[in-house]
């Protein structure tokens, strides 16, 4: 299992009502309902992924986040509404973490840092848009429309009156390094967020 | 006529009449007293009746889903293409069930039996018939066959709304339902639809007030407008354009209003090869039942209510260009699951077909369609 799926499985708890935003084709949720007894739905556009998911009984919902939002979902329907590296490809994050904390008590975010020291160092060296394992795309064919940093993202929670409940930093292998741990907008690839608008 | 049987094909096939002696009340307030349905099986149950599938059918449907009946046959049934071995509702694994439905023209008790209170066909007095009467019918049909829980009732259009139907009348005898092509009730367009087809068949002067089987005739004019006006609303706009276009029969216009264009000679051979095979009083019940499915009416209108006894996972399939049950209309169901936190899956497939595309198998459909219900067999143990 992907060590990043493997952090938040441990925030999931038996009996959790869970939506994943861009679910893939159902591996986390697969493993959500069969080794912590969650229940739920992924949403996704792509067709092979869709199939797949069908296929492995994992409940999915053909629906597109940027023409459809989450209006079709309840207030506060969810445990927890996961979004594992999709947020960086919608058109308005900020409106889509608002909907995830409106069905849901709490988030779950992954994301690439566009602050990482390569992507930093490849931009003043070569003067051309950067590329890492993380964001392996041509700057005119990325899905990675909304490319953010974890300062930005942090401050955008800030502004929106988010709790941020735990951040786990990793690298692109998903290792938590001690390194990144110091300075994670430097040296952290992936964060995983986990957000809330409850108070302690 | 197959010179020889596809491989993936059922093979011959051959209908049975089962007869029901107890009487059924139906939501009119009427009952019959004893009905057959025929039916036709593909496949075999397996040990602990866990594998069977129940196929519902459409408005013009019947008991012939897959398979041939003689070598002589020219087409075979109606959902040949998604069931069979190897295909999405696999033969080889799963015991399939498909009926001719109560008030049909195929066989089971409809307008055209004999009625036993009077000895005469039943015609214009066989009750109107609801699509959970229907239900009740088939949970009938699944206890004569020792059928305690369906493995998933399947269905397109107004056999989408049977699956619907079972998952909320007979919640611990349905694991899946599978909804295709459907809507959760008729649209006033629809109802507007069907009510022009009506009109056609009963302003034909054969139609005698339902009685033309007294007067040893059919009203055909009247059944092929009707199927005429329901044709046009199974195609797409595109389709019907890539098919006919404006295409002529002959290279010049003839200024008068014979069937100059492909268009129109298509939708009246269409129209008269049906009137020639189908009961006008049927259509009317027909047409009636679709009218009337609305699940939420008891409910103020709340889907999501309707479906609270559900226990069955869904799963809900559209296609792009029908305007007939339109996407828009599926996801109000899927919305109304999930708002019920039932469990569905839902995908709109892009085909060109309209309405009708739930029964031409595209590489999606067929993926989505074969994946699930592999799914399904192995939860079965099938």
């Amino acid at each position: 299992m992907r060590p990043d799926l493997e952090i938040i499985q441990q925030w999931v708890e038996p009996g959790h009502h869970v939506l994943d935003l861009g679910c893939g084709d159902g591996t986390l949720l697969d493993f959500l309902q069969r080794e912590r007894g969650a229940s739920g739905f992924g949403l996704e556009i792509n067709p092979d992924h869709i199939t797949t998911c069908m296929g492995r009984g994992v409940s999915v919902i053909e629906q597109n986040l940027d023409t459809q939002g989450l209006d079709n979902f309840d207030d506060g329907m969810f445990d927890v509404v996961l979004m594992t590296q999709a947020l960086q490809a919608v058109r308005r994050p900020d409106k889509v973490i608002e909907e995830m904390l409106r069905v849901g008590r709490e988030g779950i975010v992954t994301f690439p840092n566009f602050a990482h020291w390569r992507l930093r160092w490849g931009l003043a060296l070569s003067g051309r848009m950067p590329e890492s394992n993380a964001l392996p795309y041509k700057w005119y064919n990325t899905p990675n429309i909304r490319l953010c940093t974890f300062k930005d993202f942090e401050a955008l929670c800030r502004q929106k009156g988010i709790r941020i409940k735990s951040r786990r930093v990793v690298d692109g292998q998903h290792q938590n390094s001690w390194l990144a741990r110091l300075w994670p907008n430097l040296l952290g690839e992936i964060a995983i967020y986990r957000i809330t608008r409850e108070n302690p | 006529m197959p010179d020889s049987l596809p491989s993936d094909s059922v093979g011959l096939v051959s209908p049975q009449t089962i007869h029901f002696n107890a009487p059924i009340d139906l939501a009119c307030g009427q009952s019959l007293e004893n009905y057959d349905l025929v039916v036709e099986t593909y496949g075999t149950l397996n040990a602990d009746a866990s594998n069977a599938i129940l196929i519902c059918h459409a408005l013009s449907g019947h008991h012939h889903a897959a398979g041939y009946h003689s070598m002589e046959e020219r087409k075979p049934g109606w959902w040949d293409s998604c069931i069979g071995p190897g295909k999405p509702i696999d033969t080889n694994r799963f015991f399939v069930v498909s009926l001719n439905n109560l008030g049909g023209c195929h066989g089971s008790t409809g307008p055209g039996s004999v009625n036993p209170s009077t000895g005469k066909l039943y015609g214009p007095d066989f009750p109107v018939i609801t699509v959970a009467d229907w239900v009740k019918s088939q949970a009938r049909l699944a206890d004569h066959l020792g059928i305690q829980q369906w493995a998933a009732v399947v269905g397109g259009s107004l056999g989408g709304m049977q699956a619907l139907q079972w998952s909320l009348d007979f919640p611990e005898r349905v694991r899946h339902a599978v909804v295709i092509a459907s809507t959760p009730r008729l649209s006033a367009q629809n109802i507007a639809f069907n009510e022009v087809a009506r009109q056609a068949i009963t302003s034909d002067r054969e139609f005698h007030e339902g009685r033309y089987y007294e007067h040893d005739v059919l009203p055909r004019r009247g059944l092929m407008l009707a199927r005429m006006v329901g044709h046009i609303t199974y195609l797409s706009d595109a389709s019907m354009g890539e098919k006919f276009g404006r295409e002529l029969r002959e290279e010049a216009y003839k200024f008068g209003f014979d069937a100059e264009f492909q268009v129109e000679s298509y939708l009246r051979y269409q129209g008269e090869r049906f009137s020639e095979s189908f009961d006008a009083n049927t259509y009317l019940l027909m047409t009636r039942a679709l009218d009337y499915f609305d699940p939420a009416y008891e409910h103020g209108g709340d889907l999501s209510k309707a479906l609270a006894p559900a226990q069955c996972e869904y799963l809900v399939l559209s296609f792009s260009t029908d305007w007939r049950f339109s996407p828009e209309r599926s996801e109000e169901m899927v919305n109304a699951m999930i708002s019920a936190r039932k469990k569905v899956s839902y995908a709109e497939i892009d085909a060109p077909w309209g309405h009708d595309a739930f029964l031409i198998p595209t590489p999606r459909y067929t993926d989505i369609f074969t994946a699930y219900m592999d799914r399904v067999a192995r939860e079965v143990g099938a």
